[in-house]
């Protein structure tokens, strides 16, 4: 029997004022999956991140999360969802005015009563699990991209989430810091029994760890698949995604009136 | 920076803070905590109070010993009315004189209080009955020169 | 030419538009950091934490600032008081334009490019690195987590400030009249006190600085939480924070002012 679906995203529409970014997304997701969406830039793979936290609301369709509706949900019960979310953003968004600890042990501070010492025990553990235990003294600025980057995972993991989001988690990480998030995606994942969801665009490393692929173009899903289906996939889309060719069905030109017209060539010239 | 520091900082600060606005009220201001219970109230009819002001100081052998609370005009008797809040630790007797004089010759005017002789002190509420008005400097140079005529006509 | 006049007037109407609806978009955010100030209340140690940023940090220019106005001011009113022979009223022109104007309004103008310009940088930065939406991710409001402690902060300080800056120039003013100069020192304090009056001179004082903190802090917040998440956004908030607030306190010090002492001496 597979895992309980822990998020089902039905017929989603979302339009920023009347240009519609998402048109009609179907997507589910069990618990233990790490699910990646990928796209082009602009193909509103963030916007789908916000709407599954709530940020903002959907033009139709919905999302559940663990059964509830997360755009009916007023403030607090939002607030009260949103405990059981967390999400990583493209740089870490570490609080600079805090050290590594107290940006792990935020969370825990602010939404719990336990014991200072007790605190320290779960943080030291959560930075363990992204082997930055020794670092918990410095301060964000002291850290590098990937190393930022990692500190990050460990806040968003500190309440023991149901689901993390990863917004472009690879982004300008050298190959090392790079296959280290990756991994580090995958054993969290497996090891809390959450369900990860990452956005990104780079698609060899993310294929060695996910579990299933949905790829958006133009505000639909162009295509899904386990990462075995995609890399033996003919479909002329994932195929220039997946190989990173130039042109394809997503052109190397932005759509203009003709070469000709534009240069203002007379007919006879043509 | 440590937590204990910066409390320690922010201690300092709003201490130093709080002293600065003590000297100002007490230094630079000179406060007096005026208790209405130490103080009582008496008022005076002048023909004329030239520049006197509200908070202007009320004098005795140079001591203040009160403040001028209020100004107002009478219709009845067509002249100034003015309150004085008195301190309760100099009461007055009750044919006590008050002139309103000036600092200098061109500072501030207060009033003057000359004590008078009488057993029978003023209480709150009480009228002074011998006012002298400020000195107009108009009415001073008129009757300089009207004097001086007088003089001349002796001759 | 008719063209041109008319897409001037319209972008005069378009300016006014827009500085309205940003005017009525700050004083719904302002009253929004009132309603959330509940959790800086209740946990005072995040005030503190901003009491050291916005107070303690800015104490240095503050205390110089004052030394040297009071200081000028003394020198420059005993150079025209003694054509008059009234050499020991300095001490009540010192204090008075202190305590009445100047300890207010000059501690406010540098309160405001110190701390009001530094309170919008931090808030526009930690915007546009994602903290405040990674902080609403994780379920704390960071109207209430950031904006509000850093408010009452400058709220809180700037009276202190204030009332620093006013003693500061105060002594300023006896350090050059009374021990450079030697202006009698017994009259120096006696005229002062007795034209200094705490209810109409300090207690208004006063009120102008806590007017002055509310005012310059929710510029500050106001225009850091709303800075766009760029580089050049942040930038140009933070100058938009220093121009408006110098402005705003100016224009409410007139204001106060004609409040305060209107029918008063």
């Amino acid at each position: 029997m597979p895992p309980e679906v822990l998020i089902e995203v039905n017929d989603l529409s979302f339009s920023y004022d009347t240009r519609p970014i998402l048109k009609g997304i179907d997507m589910s997701m069990r618990r233990g999956q790490v699910v990646a969406i990928m796209g082009g830039s602009g193909s509103g793979k963030t916007t789908l991140l916000r709407l599954i936290s709530g940020a903002i609301q959907p033009t139709s369709g919905h999302v559940k999360f663990a059964g509830e509706v997360v755009h009916e949900l007023n403030r607090d019960a939002l607030f009260r969802l949103r405990r059981k979310m967390g999400m990583l953003f493209q740089f870490g968004a570490l609080f600079t005015d805090l050290s590594v600890f107290d940006n792990v042990a935020f969370q825990m501070r602010e939404h719990t009563n336990l014991p200072e010492s007790m605190i320290r025990d779960l943080v030291l553990m959560k930075l363990h699990a992204v082997g930055l235990r020794g670092a918990h003294q410095l301060m964000p600025n002291a850290l590098s991209g990937g190393m930022a980057r990692r500190v990050a995972l460990a806040r968003s993991i500190a309440l023991d989430p149901m689901l993390i989001m990863y917004d472009e988690p690879f982004t300008g990480l050298d190959p090392i810091s790079l296959s280290v998030i990756g991994n580090l995606i995958r054993r969290l994942t497996d090891a809390l029994g959450m369900t990860s969801i990452v956005v990104t665009h780079d698609v060899q490393e993310s294929l060695k760890i996910v579990d299933y692929v949905y790829f958006i173009a133009d505000g639909v899903i162009a295509a899904q698949g386990t990462p075995k289906e995609v890399r033996e996939s003919v479909a002329p889309f994932v195929h220039q995604f997946v190989h990173g060719e130039e042109d394809g069905p997503v052109p190397f030109h932005y759509p203009a009136q003709t070469y000709q017209e534009d240069l203002k060539l007379e007919d006879t010239f043509a | 920076m440590q937590r204990t520091t910066m409390d320690l900082w922010v201690g300092l600060f709003v201490i130093t803070g709080i002293i600065a606005l003590m000297i100002l009220s007490l230094k630079v201001g000179n406060l007096n905590v005026y208790n209405p219970s130490q103080s009582y109230v008496i008022t005076g009819n002048f023909e004329n109070i030239g520049g006197l002001k509200v908070r202007a100081p009320v004098k005795s052998a140079g001591v203040v010993v009160g403040r001028v609370t209020d100004i107002q005009f009478s219709t009845q008797t067509y002249d100034a009315v003015v309150t004085m809040n008195m301190d309760s630790r100099f009461p007055f007797p009750k044919d006590t004189f008050a002139s309103i004089l000036t600092a200098g010759l061109l500072g501030e005017q207060y009033i003057g209080l000359a004590a008078g002789g009488d057993e029978v002190m003023l209480k709150n509420g009480d009228k002074i009955m011998k006012t002298n008005s400020a000195m107009v400097l108009e009415e001073l140079i008129g009757r300089f020169l009207f004097n001086k005529a007088a003089e001349d006509d002796s001759f | 030419m008719p063209r041109r006049i008319v897409s001037a007037v319209q972008h005069i109407g378009h300016r006014v538009i827009e500085s309205i609806w940003r005017l009525g978009y700050a004083s719904r955010f302002f009253i929004l950091v009132l309603l959330k100030s509940g959790t800086s209340l209740r946990r005072f140690g995040l005030v503190m934490r901003e009491l050291y940023f916005t107070g303690v940090l800015s104490l240095i220019i503050i205390v110089v600032s004052g030394l040297f106005v009071g200081m000028v001011l003394g020198l420059q009113g005993y150079e025209t008081l003694q054509k008059y022979g009234s050499e020991s009223a300095v001490g009540t022109l010192v204090a008075l334009s202190l305590v009445r104007e100047l300890g207010p309004v000059v501690a406010a103008l540098l309160f405001a490019s110190r701390a009001g310009s530094a309170i919008t940088a931090e808030i526009g930065l930690m915007k546009a690195t994602e903290q405040l939406a990674a902080m609403g991710m994780m379920a704390v409001d960071p109207v209430a987590r950031v904006v509000a402690p850093r408010f009452w902060a400058g709220v809180i300080s700037m009276p202190f400030l204030a009332a620093i800056f006013s003693v500061m120039g105060v002594f300023g003013g006896y350090l050059v009249t009374v021990v450079f100069i030697g202006v009698d020192e017994g009259s120096f304090w006696s005229q002062m006190q007795s034209a200094v009056d705490f209810r109409f001179d300090i207690l208004n004082g006063f009120i102008k600085s806590c007017f002055f903190g509310v005012a310059v802090t929710a510029i500050a917040v106001f225009e850091g939480y709303d800075a766009p998440p760029t580089a050049e956004g942040v930038s140009g908030a933070t100058t938009r924070t220093v121009v408006t607030s110098s402005l705003v306190i100016l224009g409410l010090d007139f204001i106060l002012t004609a409040f305060m002492f209107r029918g008063v001496s």
